[in-house]
Formats: structure tokens, C-alpha cells, sequence
């Protein structure tokens, strides 16, 4: 056993405590916290900064408006509702599509206008958010995925991961919605996870389920070598989220538009950790080489540099 | 920087922890174990006299510094006497007198003495030593046994010894028999004797008398036996056995040649002395005496709150140890459970379910309550009702098992009703969710992590000797605090990072 230690540890394995201990309540200050916690406020600071998010149809405030859903968003036919501060994913709903007085999810599934209504008011009520309390509900534009991530995802819109630290991009990887995961990009809830080379934008090796994959267990097809397009783009609205936020050590989520192109979705304080598994490598090596040498670094392009010079 | 400054503040409290700790197993002689029990001692002197209707007067000597006992308590039963206790010649005194009175007059003394742990050595000072009055030829013969005696020893050990060799065979020497006078001296003669020769040498001796405690008895044996001062310690030797340490069941009372008791004016004294052993629990006569030796320490303590009081700290206390190990079991190993707290609250409630009983009343609960959750789940219910629904569902599922197993006559009795409701109906309602978004196989391992976590923290709270520990010696939650403020900087692996990174540890690849 502690021969595993040893080997997690030469592997450069950062583990949860360390994370933790040494990087997020080291480097992150409580104060920002709100501003990624809250997607409406990183939205808004997206905004301001220049960087491009999907966009925000309305918000839901009280339950009084949840009455008016169907007027308020009936110039759209796809949205996508999702709580303020939810975590992990959960609460999101996305709606493809509608049939007649019904809404279609993004799953094939379809929702009566009083399911939506019901989905919202426990929005509000703060069922998904962290700390449960009060909540606002966000109705957005529905991202439709690049034509490159049409054969590895099933349904959904797959989303790229880049760990930021002082704004310099440390790790990445995709997340391909599979059947399983509902068409929904969380890990945990059985998405795929790719690595991606930081230099080149290159996926490596997939894990899912805890275990390496080449193909995508619902189409088939291959998911490693596949070159994510604007990947300089996206390096680039990862790298200034650490000037937007203030967080030194952050998770970037963007997804990829089919017309608007990279597009932020959200940012995370305590990014996962199973981005290793889909890199087949630790983060901790990196971490540390950055600490050594973030001051040297001033510009996004010095950061970004640095980054495809030293993380291939 | 940070770092040390948490590695002293812990250290100092580790420190300050096991300080009073130490002091209070050490030296108030608190015991680490529920049911020990220590030596108490009930000596109970009654002092009878026929007195003719004239002033009477008695004294008697009370138990002075003894190396073996501590007083604990003592207490006078004197009627219409008035009663003094003096302090004269390193000896306590009782003095009862009453101007006239007619009858058998019984005069009582009782005292409670604990055997301590460890000899300790008398403190007083020696008086001033009286050259004896010898004259001749008790001088001479005295001189002369002296020199004998010191020409064949080393030490004060040997010079004793030789003593009572000498004393104790009176028909060998002659200049013995001629101190002692008799053929068969009385032991106290011997000391006394013994006294004045190493008076004569200038070394502080005195005559203690005492009480032999080492069976129950009506009349306890009086012994008696010398005490050297030496090198600013006293020491005692015991005359019967030519000159060795005195056995721990003796008692110092007093000193001096004068006797036990002294009676005026009345007719036909006569002294019973009578002891018990007296077993209480240890940690009783512990909390007694240092209320005694102690008493600000005692004062700041809880064992100075009122019993109700003490009955829920028995219980509070455990908690921190609980919280600890929660840290344990989720920062170091990474078992998932429900809430962070819960397994500690649920811990203490199989304390009162024992814990078959406890973990079939949980899984019981979560199961009925989850289905009327997933059923509420239907009705569309905003959710600070339906968790307030669900609280209600709970307490009517506990109330209904309550009642049922009562009329099967199962041993469950009120104890359900501590089970933690609230929290129940929260970890109801997380569980429902879990299962939503995340399946029923995470929400059951979550499940099953919580009733693993809270049976491991329930056999530690259960154990009647950490439960003592924990009370008696509340100073450990600064080490508890201690600890677990280190363990808020441990950034090592959790044990379940092993199996989480399993596939990083096959593959060997560069970065």
C-alpha cells in the first residue's frame, strides 16, 4: 500500500487534500468566491472583460414570474434553465426543442409546461444550490455544439476543461456527453473525459467510468487524435478568467459553438481532480514548476507561452 | 511562517492537554479506569469514662503527618463538651472538658483516611534535641554501647540496625540490660532508649505511635516505631524487625512518649479503637481529596456542576472525539457519508439503541422515508414543505416502529425518540436527490458510508473507559483540538485516492 503512495506520489498525483490544503485555500481568497459560484455574476464579468458567453434570455427571480415562463421565453425554441449557483452540474435542464404546448428535452424527452414550472420553483427554493439557500434561475441560450464533436458525443454539448493557475492554462480536457451521462458533460454522471495536449489541442487518451477508452462506447467512433479547433482561442479566454476572477487556481469551462465559436459557460474554484485520470498524468509537477515561475509572466501571450512551451 | 505557527499552537494545546492531564492521573490520583477502587479507611476511637458528677477533662491525640494515609475527613461527636484541637510538638491534640457531670460519658472520634499511592515523607521540622539526663552508670553504659555500635557500622542504615540488634537481646549485653532495666522491655521502652542514644550523638529521633491497618478489626493493634532526621528527611524504622522500613498498613498518630489518651477527673477510662476498610470507587475519594488539596483547580472544574449537568457533559463530550474521527475517516481514508455530522449524532443515538437495534431503526427509517419522498416527488411540493412533510413522515415512522416493537415486546424502549430527527429527515431528502442525479448506487454508498462511519465512531464512544477518560479528564479535548488542527493541514493522499487513481498508477507515462 504504501508502495501505491510512492508511486501516486513520483506520478505527481495531486489528491484532494493537497488541492485542498495547498492550492485552493492557499491561492483563492474567500471573497472571489461568489463570483464564480454565481454564474449570473461571471457572466457579467465575462461581459465586461470582452470574453464570449452563451447568451442570457432571463432571469427568475421569484416564484411570481414562474408563472409567466411560457411568455417570457416563447421567442425561443431552445434554452437552456439552470440554477445560479448549482454544483456539479445538477438542475440543469436543456430544452431542444418544442412540441406544440410541450417542451422537448435535449435527452428526446418531453416536459409539460408545469414540469418546467415545477423544475424552476425548486430552483428558486435553492434544492441545487450550495449552500441551499435562495436561488435564481437562468434561462439561456442553448450552445449548439461544434460539427468536430458530432460523432464522439451522444446528444448534449461535450465542454472543454482547462485548469488555470496565475492564468497560466496548467491541464485540459473534453467532456463528451454519453447515454449514460443524459447528454449531460459531468464525469460523475458518466461523461467521458479526454485529455487534450495544452500545446497543440490534441486529445490523448479518454477515461471512462474509471477506465481508458479509445472510442465512444454509444457511437463508436474515435476519440483520441482529434484536433479541437480555435484552441489558441480558447487558451486565451482561459488564461484571462485568472484577471477576471482573481482566483490563482481555477477550472475554465468553454464549449464550442457551432456558429459563435468558444463561448465560456462557467468557472470552477475547486476544479475536480479526475482531469488527471484523462491526461494519464498528475497535476502536481506543473503546479509546482508555475509556482516557481509565474512572476516572471506578465501578458496572456507570455502565459500562454509558457504554457505550450513546458505542458505538451 | 503559518505552518509553524500551527505546529507550536497545536503543540503548546497538545502540551497544556497532557500537562493537566498528568498533573490529575499523578497527583490528584484520578484513575484512568471506571471501576477502581481505593483503599479508604473508617478509624473510629471511643473514649469511655465514668464520671462522678466533677469537672472532667480528657484529651487525645489525633493522627498527625503519616507517610502511608492522608485525612480525608474527620469528624468530633462531643454532646455538651466543649472541645478544643491544639497543635503541640508536631502532635495534634483534642481537648473535651466540662464543668460537672454525672454518668458513663462516651466521647467520639471518627476519621476517614485514604492509603496514598506513594510513600510520601514527612515535612516537619525536627525539635530541639534535649541532651538526656543520664546519670551514672546509665551514662557510661549508654557511651559505652554507642562506641560499640558505631565501630561496627557504616552508615545510618547499619547504625540503626545494630540498635535493635542490641536492644532486642538484652540478655547478650550487658549495658543494654542495664538501659532497659528489665529482662522483657515493652517495645516504646526500646524506642525511647533507642531515642536517647542517638540523642546523645546529636542525631533528632523521635517515638511515633500508630495504628496497624491491615485487617478490620474492633481493636486494631498499636504499634509503634522511630523515626530518624536525617539529611532533612524523616525516616522511619521499625524496631521488630531490626530496623527496616515500617510496612505501608501503618498509621502515624503521634509522637512523643506521652500515651494515647489522658483522662482527669473521671473513673474507669477505656479506649476502643476500631477500623473498617472502606472500598469506594477510586474516582470518588479521587474528586474529595483534591477538592482538599485543591481546591481552586477543583472550583474550574466540571465535576463542580450540578449533577444534570454533569449527566450531559458525560454525553457532550464524547462528541469532539466523534468529530475527530469523522476527520479521520473522511480527510484520511475519504469515505463519503451524509452530512458531516451526521454519523456522530447517529453514533450517539445507537449508544441508546445499542447498535443492532440502531442500524435496523435507521435503514428502517431512510427506506419508508425515501419512498414517501419519492413519492412526494409526484405531487410537486415546493421544497420547504415537502422537507417539513418529510420531518413529519419521520416522526410518525419512528413513533409507529416505537409503538410496534413495544407490543412485541422488544427491549427498544424510549431511547428512539433521541434518534436525530432532524437530521434524518435532511439525510432523507439528500439521499432522494443523490438518487435522482447521481443513482441509486451513489446515494447507497453514501448510505452505507455513513452507517459504517457512525458504528466505527459508536464502538469508541461506547467504551465505558473512554467515556471516564473523556469526562474525568476533559483537558484531552485541547489535545483533541490539537490533533485535529494538524490533520486540518494533512494534504497527503486519501486512501481512497489509491483506487480512485488506479489507472494513473498501471500505465507508467511521461508527462
Amino acid at each position: 500500500m504504501f508502495n501505491y503512495f510512492k508511486l501516486l506520489s513520483q506520478k505527481g498525483v495531486l489528491g484532494i487534500n493537497n488541492r485542498n490544503a495547498n492550492y485552493t485555500l492557499k491561492y483563492n481568497s474567500r471573497n472571489k468566491y461568489p463570483l464564480v459560484d454565481n454564474k449570473l455574476k461571471t457572466k457579467q464579468l465575462a461581459i465586461e472583460a470582452g470574453i464570449p458567453v452563451p447568451e442570457l434570455y432571463a432571469v427568475i427571480e421569484i416564484e411570481r414570474q414562474i408563472q409567466d415562463i411560457d411568455d417570457i421565453i416563447k421567442h425561443q425554441d431552445a434554452f437552456v434553465v439552470k440554477p445560479a449557483c448549482g454544483s456539479g452540474g445538477n438542475g440543469i435542464v436543456v430544452i431542444a426543442d418544442r412540441a406544440r404546448d410541450m417542451y422537448r428535452k435535449a435527452s428526446g424527452n418531453v416536459m409539460t409546461s408545469d414540469e418546467l414550472k415545477y423544475h424552476i420553483s425548486n430552483i428558486l427554493s435553492g434544492l441545487y444550490s450550495l449552500g441551499g439557500q435562495s436561488d435564481k434561475a437562468i434561462i439561456e441560450y442553448r450552445v449548439q455544439p461544434d460539427l468536430i464533436f458530432e460523432p464522439i458525443s451522444y446528444m448534449g454539448v461535450p465542454d472543454i476543461r482547462i485548469i488555470v493557475f496565475f492564468g497560466i492554462p496548467v491541464m485540459s480536457m473534453v467532456r463528451l456527453p454519453t447515454q449514460m451521462s443524459d447528454g449531460k458533460a459531468n464525469l460523475h454522471q458518466g461523461a467521458i473525459g479526454a485529455g487534450v495536449n495544452i500545446a497543440t489541442g490534441i486529445t490523448l487518451s479518454a477515461v471512462w467510468k474509471d477506465t481508458i477508452i479509445t472510442r465512444h462506447p454509444n457511437t463508436g467512433h474515435p476519440i483520441t487524435n482529434i484536433k479541437i479547433p480555435f484552441w489558441k482561442k480558447l487558451l486565451d479566454i482561459a488564461s484571462r478568467c485568472y484577471e477576471m476572477t482573481g482566483l490563482a487556481y481555477q477550472g475554465v469551462d468553454i464549449v464550442l459553438d457551432k456558429n459563435q465559436g468558444p463561448m465560456l459557460l462557467e468557472i470552477n474554484a475547486r476544479p475536480g481532480l479526475n482531469i488527471q485520470i484523462a491526461n494519464q498524468s498528475g497535476l502536481l509537477k506543473r503546479l509546482k514548476w508555475i509556482e516557481q515561475h509565474y512572476h516572471e509572466l506578465n501578458s496572456i501571450d507570455d502565459k500562454i507561452q509558457f504554457a505550450v512551451r513546458h505542458f505538451k | 511562517m503559518k505552518k509553524v505557527q500551527l505546529f507550536i499552537l497545536s503543540g503548546m494545546l497538545i502540551f497544556l492537554g497532557s500537562g493537566i492531564f498528568i498533573f490529575k492521573y499523578h497527583f490528584l490520583n484520578f484513575p484512568l479506569t471506571p471501576n477502581k477502587t481505593s483503599n479508604l479507611w473508617d478509624i473510629e476511637i471511643r473514649l469511655s469514662v465514668d464520671a462522678d458528677n466533677k469537672s472532667l477533662k480528657a484529651s487525645l491525640f489525633l493522627p498527625g503527618e503519616s507517610e502511608n494515609f492522608t485525612i480525608i475527613s474527620e469528624h468530633f461527636l462531643s454532646g455538651k463538651y466543649g472541645l478544643i484541637t491544639e497543635k503541640k510538638n508536631n502532635n495534634r491534640k483534642a481537648v473535651w472538658s466540662i464543668r460537672k457531670i454525672k454518668g458513663r460519658q462516651d466521647l467520639y472520634y471518627r476519621v476517614l483516611v485514604q492509603k496514598t499511592a506513594n510513600k510520601k515523607p514527612g515535612k516537619l521540622k525536627p525539635g530541639k534535641i534535649s541532651t538526656p539526663a543520664l546519670d551514672e552508670p546509665y551514662l557510661s553504659a549508654a557511651n559505652r554501647l554507642w562506641n560499640d555500635i558505631y565501630k561496627h557500622s557504616a552508615d545510618l542504615n547499619t547504625v540503626i540496625g545494630n540498635l535493635f540488634k542490641h536492644l532486642n537481646s538484652p540478655g547478650i549485653d550487658e549495658n543494654v540490660a542495664l538501659l532497659l532495666g528489665k529482662e522483657t522491655a515493652s517495645t516504646t521502652k526500646k524506642i525511647e532508649t533507642a531515642v536517647k542514644l542517638l540523642a546523645l550523638a546529636g542525631i533528632p529521633a523521635q517515638l511515633v505511635h500508630g495504628f496497624d491497618l491491615r485487617e478490620e478489626t474492633l481493636q486494631v493493634k498499636m504499634v509503634s516505631w522511630l523515626e530518624v532526621y536525617y539529611q532533612k528527611k524523616w525516616k522511619s524504622y521499625n524496631p521488630d524487625n531490626s530496623g527496616r522500613d515500617i510496612p505501608g498498613s501503618y498509621i502515624a498518630w503521634w509522637r512523643g512518649s506521652e500515651p494515647l489518651y489522658k483522662i482527669r477527673g473521671g473513673t474507669n477510662p477505656h479506649i476502643q479503637i476500631a477500623a473498617q476498610k472502606n472500598e469506594t470507587e477510586a474516582i470518588q475519594s479521587a474528586i474529595v481529596q483534591s477538592k482538599l488539596t485543591s481546591p481552586h483547580f477543583f472550583k474550574f472544574s466540571l465535576l463542580n456542576l450540578p449533577i444534570q449537568n454533569q449527566i450531559i457533559y458525560r454525553v457532550i463530550l464524547l462528541i469532539p472525539l466523534g468529530a475527530l474521527l469523522v476527520v479521520i475517516f473522511r480527510n484520511i481514508i475519504g469515505i463519503k457519508t451524509f452530512g458531516t455530522f451526521m454519523p456522530v449524532l447517529i453514533a450517539l443515538s445507537f449508544r441508546e439503541t445499542q447498535l443492532l437495534w440502531g442500524i435496523i431503526l435507521f435503514s428502517l427509517v431512510i427506506a419508508i422515508g425515501l419512498a414517501i419522498r419519492f413519492y412526494l416527488e409526484n405531487l410537486k411540493l415546493l421544497v420547504v414543505p415537502r422537507l417539513s412533510a418529510i420531518l413529519i413522515a419521520v416522526i410518525i415512522i419512528i413513533a409507529g416502529l416505537n409503538i410496534l416493537t413495544y407490543n412485541m415486546g422488544l427491549p427498544l424502549g424510549l431511547s428512539v425518540s433521541l434518534f436525530p430527527i432532524v437530521i434524518l429527515s435532511m439525510a432523507i431528502e439528500r439521499m432522494s436527490i443523490l438518487w435522482d442525479e447521481r443513482g441509486p448506487g451513489e446515494a447507497l454508498s453514501q448510505g452505507l458510508g455513513t452507517l459504517f462511519v457512525s458504528t466505527a465512531i459508536y464502538y469508541v464512544i461506547k467504551n465505558q473507559i473512554i467515556e471516564h477518560i473523556m469526562f474525568f479528564f476533559p483537558e484531552l479535548l485541547f489535545i483533541l483540538f490539537g490533533i485535529t488542527l494538524l490533520l486540518g493541514r494533512y494534504s497527503g493522499f486519501r486512501l481512497i485516492e489509491l483506487y480512485r487513481f488506479k489507472e494513473l498508477v498501471r500505465k507508467t507515462k511521461n508527462v
